[in-house]
């Protein structure tokens, strides 16, 4: 014990040694779920938030951040995103789920910069919805400048993409429609990706008793070899277990409905469906299964099965007891997602701190990282966006993004580069342009060489 | 004249007698590479090995006898990872890969129409691991022959088409025989990441690392099977042989393709992961890695075909600073990594000119490399990184005689290669291939 808090306080030293505690004063602090401070400040301290108050201490030599007039609010979090991957769909199969995400992170992809841009700090990389049971996904936080390893949200749940509906059954379908001759790949119906799902499950249980199995022969000391490793069943015993959470990609309650019935026959949860269009006519049943539900504003009627939304869906969901969340599936409606939630509180009435809920702290409840991230709390990751107006207003900018603690972007710093970063490319350019001349000089005196 | 040609002795007589007992290149400047240059000496080669290197090393009797006055010996250059030798492998991928954007599938056309779309890791898509390089070699292959003139005598070749291609070998770009040619075999397996479009497994960047990653976990359980199954057979079901995991279990190494930064860490990793010996090639942005190169051990091959902006490029379309950055900074990944100390060589790359190929290291000499590293990299690195540096890549005593002859610098604006000698038989650069004219500055005949 005494060890452990030899230890603890050594490690705290050094983090303290390594950075020095910032102050933001004199915002506006938009906590989400202990209310509104005016002209109020927080401590960061090792990346976390220390104090949140009128008044805080501020430690000597502490960075400070000037913020009067401005607004700050936790990080938002996107619960379904597909940027910062070099590929989303393994659309050969109907069931995928050996691929995922964490493999082919891309942390150069330039979304990424421009989320923060927008006040996104964390969000959730989600396989795409080609098949009934898509890929693995990873939470990560943008930590934009870090390689793919570091952007990964550390100690949060991986999840997994299934997806039902049109875009499983009709990317069984392309292949014959291209006249390849190739079989269409199964299933093409709704009843099909119920099948498939099932067929799954009933292989991973298989599966997993051959495991228990081998342990259990292993514990009585008898010979035994291991059974094959298999990668696509390995995340859905997970997801039996509880270890791996669903992310399901749906749009109709019928469809919705027979989701939470095959999985309560497996025994395991969803934990989160995707798009949800429908989810308003049967928020109680999702209530009661406890999934949470990630949506749209006013986002519609681009499929058939697009077409019964409204944009009381959130709303709705809110008040029958869902944990809701509204996302991007975009890279581009990702840079404004504050303005997406603003719109739930003309369309169902929703307060101001439920409305900014719905992309903090239920986001973050539904990623199991709410004890992390998701509100101004201290404790919590020091993942704060100063907006320079209030964040559901319109006209709101972002001023400047903290990622534990540290800057991850700046309006002013960035505007400042601008010159710089052309000037530098402008020079390559220059010499580029001047290059061919050099070897067409060098190349003349033989002729033998081409200009390149 | 014979500043030019060297004299040879007892031509004449030679020809009437057996082949020579031993030939002496005397007074040359010798750069062994594995260790500093002999500005003045003698490299005596033997049934085909050397059998003596050094500043007074007495010519043999009977020997042929290469006067060196004005020429340079180096070791021959090494193609660190080719197809030379086989003929119809496909065109290699492109080592230059497009920086900052995800690269677009390439699907990969299936062997046969007929094959049917792969469903999962279990039909081994894309695989043809048990393939060995040394039994496809074709000494008939008319790119042999201009390598050589070049200077490469030798190569590491390997089947090229699918995720796993097949086994290297090392080979000697010279012989009658395809068996004469092999150095060593299997050297290691050829990895892509090709995909097989949307309608066959793996379809994506992901499938084929998840698939690259069951297969090694199927290879262990095979092997394990196996094992169990040969200890005591009776009573026990047969475990079913599989030529793909085969042809995993047999190699000694894996090459993995990594051009920019995040393919480079993210290769790292997956090796790591998968508990291989790997070596990474491609590597153009490796200037940006090279502190993480060095930390992972991997050795790496730099492809020479530098990036390059596309001949038929829209004008008006604007690229990215980080396309022009790699386009200008990544014949200097050589000399990032020379400095780091991470272990490298150079291959084509599917450069069809091997001048070509010469000339891309000068770019990555004017770059900052020392010529002495770019040398390394073409001959005893290479040698190294497969392992053969027992046998291959410098000029030292007992070494196969591999050694290309040279008027002037190798890295000259034109190199004049005057001799190639392979397993110790002397061949000169093919004359259409040799410098049309004498070069400007050489001032020679």
């Amino acid at each position: 014990m005494i060890l452990k808090m030899l230890f603890s306080n050594a490690v705290a030293l050094a983090c303290a040694l390594a950075a020095a505690p910032t102050v933001i004063q004199n915002a506006t602090v938009l906590t989400v779920t202990k209310g509104t401070v005016k002209n109020g400040s927080i401590l960061i301290r090792d990346g976390k938030i220390a104090e949140v108050g009128e008044k805080v201490v501020i430690p000597a030599g502490a960075k400070v951040i000037e913020a009067g007039g401005q607004f700050v609010m936790p990080g938002i979090i996107d619960c379904h995103s597909h940027i910062a991957a070099e590929s989303i769909n393994e659309g050969s199969v109907s069931v995928s789920s050996m691929v995922g995400i964490e493999d082919v992170l891309n942390s150069e992809d330039i979304s990424i910069y421009r989320a923060l841009a927008g006040g996104v700090t964390t969000a959730n990389i989600l396989h795409g919805s080609a098949n009934a049971i898509g890929g693995k996904c990873t939470v990560i936080k943008m930590r934009w400048g870090k390689n793919a390893q570091e952007l990964i949200f550390e100690g949060s749940t991986p999840g997994i993409k299934f997806a039902l509906g049109e875009n499983p059954k009709r990317s069984g379908a392309v292949a014959n429609m291209l006249g390849t001759g190739r079989t269409a790949r199964y299933p093409a119906t709704r009843m099909g990706v119920e099948d498939v799902i099932r067929e799954a499950f009933l292989e991973a249980k298989q599966y997993q008793a051959s495991w228990r199995e081998y342990r259990e022969k292993m514990a009585r000391g008898e010979d035994a070899l291991p059974p094959r490793r298999d990668l696509k069943l390995d995340p859905l015993v997970e997801v039996l277990v509880g270890k791996r959470f669903v992310h399901a990609h749906c749009y109709r309650a019928d469809e919705i409905l027979m989701l939470l019935r095959v999985a309560d026959e497996f025994g395991f949860k969803i934990r989160t469906l995707q798009h949800v269009l429908e989810g308003y006519k049967v928020a109680k049943e999702i209530a009661a299964h406890g999934a949470g539900a990630s949506t749209f504003s006013d986002w519609w009627a681009y499929k058939m099965e697009a077409y019964d939304a409204i944009p009381f869906n959130a709303a709705i969901m809110v008040r029958k007891g869902v944990v809701v969340s509204l996302n991007s599936d975009d890279a581009e409606l990702m840079r404004r997602l504050n303005t997406e939630a603003a719109k739930t509180m003309k369309y169902g009435g929703l307060t101001e701190d439920e409305a900014l809920a719905l992309i903090t702290i239920n986001p973050a409840k539904q990623l199991a990282i709410d004890s992390r991230v998701g509100s101004i709390e201290p404790g919590k990751d020091a993942d704060l966006v100063v907006f320079d107006k209030h964040p559901l207003s319109n006209y709101a900018k972002v001023q400047k993004v903290l990622i534990d603690g540290d800057t991850y972007f700046d309006r002013d710093t960035d505007a400042g580069e601008h010159a710089q970063k052309d000037a530098r490319k402008k020079a390559l350019l220059d010499k580029e342009k001047a290059k061919p001349k050099e070897d067409q000089k060098k190349a003349a005196p033989s002729g033998a060489r081409r200009p390149s | 004249m014979t500043r030019l040609t060297a004299c040879i002795l007892c031509l004449a007589a030679c020809r009437v007698a057996a082949e020579p007992s031993a030939i002496a290149i005397r007074g040359a400047r010798i750069v062994p590479v594995s260790g500093p240059p002999i500005a003045s000496g003698t490299v005596v080669i033997r049934d085909g090995l050397i059998q003596a290197v050094g500043e007074s090393v007495a010519v043999p009797p009977g020997a042929w006898v290469i006067e060196g006055k004005d020429l340079t010996v180096y070791p021959g250059l090494i193609d660190a990872l080719s197809t030379l030798g086989i003929p119809d492998a496909a065109p290699p991928p492109s080592g230059g890969g497009r920086p900052g954007a995800a690269p677009a599938p390439v699907p990969t056309p299936p062997a046969t129409p007929a094959t049917p779309p792969a469903r999962g890791p279990e039909d081994r898509p894309s695989t043809t691991s048990w393939l060995n390089a040394a039994d496809l070699i074709k000494p008939t292959d008319n790119r042999i022959e201009r390598f050589r003139s070049a200077g490469f005598t030798s190569a590491v070749t390997f089947p090229n088409k699918g995720i796993f291609a097949g086994q290297g070998a090392v080979i000697n770009l010279a012989g009658e025989k395809a068996g004469q040619m092999v150095v060593a075999a299997p050297v290691g397996q050829y990895v892509t990441l090709t995909t097989g479009g949307f309608s066959s497994f793996p379809g994506s960047l992901m499938g084929v690392i998840a698939y690259i990653r069951q297969v090694y976990l199927d290879a262990g359980h095979y092997q394990a099977e196996r094992a169990a199954y040969q200890a005591n057979p009776r009573g026990k079901a047969r475990p079913e042989y599989d030529r793909a995991l085969e042809g995993i279990l047999g190699s000694q190494r894996m090459l993995l393709p990594a051009t920019r930064q995040v393919e480079i860490s993210r290769m790292i990793r997956f090796s790591r992961e998968l508990k291989q010996h790997a070596i990474l090639y491609g590597a153009h942005e490796g200037y940006r890695s090279a502190g993480e190169l060095k930390t992972s051990g991997l050795p790496v091959l730099v492809s020479l075909k530098w990036p390059e902006k596309k001949k038929d490029a829209d004008p008006e379309e604007i690229e990215s600073y980080r396309t022009l950055e790699v386009r200008d900074r990544a014949p200097s990944t050589p000399a990032e990594l020379a400095k780091s100390q991470v272990k490298f060589a150079f291959y084509s790359d599917g450069i069809e000119n091997p001048r070509d190929v010469i000339a891309n290291v000068k770019k990555a000499i004017d770059a900052g490399l020392s010529a002495e590293d770019a040398l390394r990299a073409l001959t005893l690195s290479a040698a190294e990184i497969y392992g053969v540096a027992d046998r291959l890549g410098s000029i030292e005593k007992g070494k196969i005689a591999n050694l290309i002859v040279t008027v002037g610098d190798l890295f000259q604006e034109k190199p004049q290669v005057q001799f190639i000698f392979i397993d110790g038989v002397k061949f000169e650069p093919v004359p259409e291939l040799a410098p049309a004219s004498p070069p400007a500055t050489g001032g020679v005949q």
